[in-house]
């Protein structure tokens, strides 16, 4: 399939973008790995769930509404269920590969003149004893499974980390009836203080959501964090193992000003769910793979949203986490920069001043509450030897530690002598926490594939590319 | 209120799959992972080396411990696949390729 433009990724930032290139009559095709478009933020519920009160579990639901109507409206061709794996420069352009969900059997390809990647983020979760427990969710996790399934997975849940997510998972299980037996965030709410006069937008989301909370009678346990997630039970007939298969509590603790427990503050939380989050990262994968300069943990994008890389343009969480007001803003500007340069023509920048001033608001924002949600101080010391770390290949902290006294100097060697990384999930759960654990910068991802790619796919792929040779050149 | 009343949802008429044997209802549109959580299961893999417990974790697809066997199938992500009418859902043991 050809296009003038493929996005990937149809949350915020994707959309806003291939809408402002659409209707500047560029060609779009809109790739994205989920059974319908909104990303994570706006996910919707199933179609077969038919839910005729979706937005009561979201909000900015009239932002989604004008996106959904402006996407059915459009030329847009939308790819849904298709995960993409790569992203290849070849001359003439770029081909996007993506396997068809949710078999994931076989890969279609994708060329066009310009790639937007508005790949958007992931939660981190720092590992604590227990928390491989069945029961156990990342904060997301439990709020994708309650907007998408409309399902929760117990009666008692009890949500901790860190971070502005926390916020809506708490309250969006409370509304779902889940009792919500405490927030737990290890933050400590008066650093949000020190930056009053960026946040002073956000003071009325967070009040709602503070009103929302005592609606509900969910106590806030600020300067806190989970010591210990406790199993016993079984989640499964005959499944019962040893430390037990599910989760029945937590313990919580004060911590002091150094992020040490406080002691004699420990008690246990009765629950059967745990959702958890530590802050969000950008996915980065398909950036790296195209070669794309990363700043820091983001792809570095300039003010039209391009990267350094020719024809490859980046919007929303993967350029920076910031929310989906600022994705948007990004998606929109990358859109209208996308379409005049694939006329080569320069862009206007006062097109989108209006865009341009919430980018710059929403990334002075952005900024505050990142330094504000930083992860616990010490949460290194609280992670026993016998934690699993690495949830994929099961290597525990122990193991982790014991790299780093057989001399590992960076996360790269950490992974070859642990394991550590060498799973499914190819580290994205495990790598903040082991460079956390041996205090190394995480070493970028070498892998040509944002993803696990069946190998038929990748014989077809190269026999296709053998034929296209034997050709001759074109 | 539970989150199916909370949505307004009017779901089409349930139908059965099986998880290790035992039959279970199942919504139209929910993902196996939904369907096995509105059963009050949580966990339906352990994992190869200690053969511990795990069921979903970051329930987008990303972190790939929710893996579970579907019609013969090992090494599917529950928290992605649809659930279909008379899926034959198991507990993945291991690498899930040892029956």
């Amino acid at each position: 399939m050809r296009t003038d433009l493929a996005v990937i990724g149809a949350g915020p930032a994707g959309l806003a973008a291939a809408l402002a290139a659409s209707a500047r009559g560029v060609r779009v095709v809109l790739v994205d790995a989920a059974p319908e478009p909104g990303g994570q933020f706006y996910r919707q519920p199933a179609p077969g769930l038919r839910a005729r009160h979706p937005e009561a579990l979201h909000h900015q639901w009239r932002a989604w509404t004008r996106l959904r109507d402006g996407l059915a409206a459009s030329p847009v061709r939308v790819l849904a269920d298709h995960h993409v794996w790569c992203v290849e420069r070849e001359s003439g352009g770029l081909t996007v590969h993506a396997l068809r969900g949710p078999e994931q059997e076989r890969s279609v390809e994708v060329r066009a003149a310009a790639v937007l990647l508005a790949t958007g983020g992931y939660e981190t979760v720092l590992p604590f004893p227990g928390w491989t427990l069945p029961g156990v969710v990342t904060a997301g996790g439990a709020q994708a499974m309650l907007k998408g399934g409309l399902v929760v997975a117990g009666g008692t849940a009890v949500v901790a980390g860190t971070g502005p997510l926390l916020l809506p998972v708490a309250t969006g299980l409370a509304a779902a009836g889940v009792r919500v037996a405490a927030l737990v965030e290890s933050a400590d709410p008066r650093r949000l203080l020190r930056h009053a006069g960026a946040l002073a937008r956000k003071l009325p989301e967070g009040a709602g959501y503070a009103a929302r909370l005592l609606r509900h009678g969910v106590p806030v346990l600020a300067r806190h964090t989970v010591l210990r997630a406790h199993g016993g039970g079984t989640s499964r007939p005959g499944g019962a193992g040893r430390g037990g298969d599910r989760l029945t509590g937590v313990t919580v603790a004060a911590l002091d000003g150094r992020g040490r427990v406080r002691s004699g503050t420990e008690r246990l939380l009765p629950c059967d769910t745990l959702a958890v989050g530590h802050g969000m990262l950008p996915h980065t994968d398909l950036a790296e793979g195209l070669g794309c300069r990363l700043d820091g943990r983001r792809v570095a994008v300039d003010a039209e949203q391009r990267t350094d890389v020719p024809g490859v343009w980046a919007a929303g969480e993967s350029t920076g986490v910031g929310g989906a007001a600022l994705a948007l803003a990004e998606g929109h500007i990358a859109g209208r920069s996308i379409a005049a340069r694939l006329r080569g023509t320069a862009p206007d920048p006062g097109e989108w001043a209006p865009a341009a001033g919430v980018r710059a608001r929403m990334r002075s924002v952005a900024a505050a509450l990142e330094s504000a949600w930083a992860p616990p101080a010490r949460w290194t010391d609280r992670v026993t030897d016998d934690t699993v770390v690495c949830r994929c290949e099961e290597v525990t902290a122990g193991a982790v530690r014991e790299a780093l006294a057989l001399g590992a100097g960076d996360t790269r060697t950490v992974k070859l002598l642990s394991r550590a990384g060498m799973g499914w999930c190819q580290g994205r759960m495990c790598g903040p926490a082991v460079a956390g654990l041996t205090g190394c910068e995480p070493t970028p991802s070498s892998s040509p594939f944002a993803r696990p790619v069946p190998l038929g796919v990748l014989a077809d792929g190269h026999r296709a590319h053998e034929d296209r040779t034997e050709e001759g050149p074109s | 209120m539970n989150p199916l009343e909370r949505a307004g949802a009017r779901p089409g008429p349930a139908f059965e799959v099986t998880f290790d044997g035992r039959p279970i209802e199942a919504l139209p549109g929910r993902t196996v992972a939904a369907v096995l959580w509105a059963a009050g299961i949580t966990s339906w893999r352990t994992t190869r080396g200690e053969g511990r417990p795990r069921g979903v974790f970051c329930g987008i697809g990303v972190c790939f411990d929710c893996l579970v066997t579907v019609n013969g199938r090992p090494g599917q992500r529950a928290c992605l696949v649809p659930a279909r009418p008379g899926d034959v859902i198991r507990t993945e043991e291991g690498t899930g390729r040892a029956h």
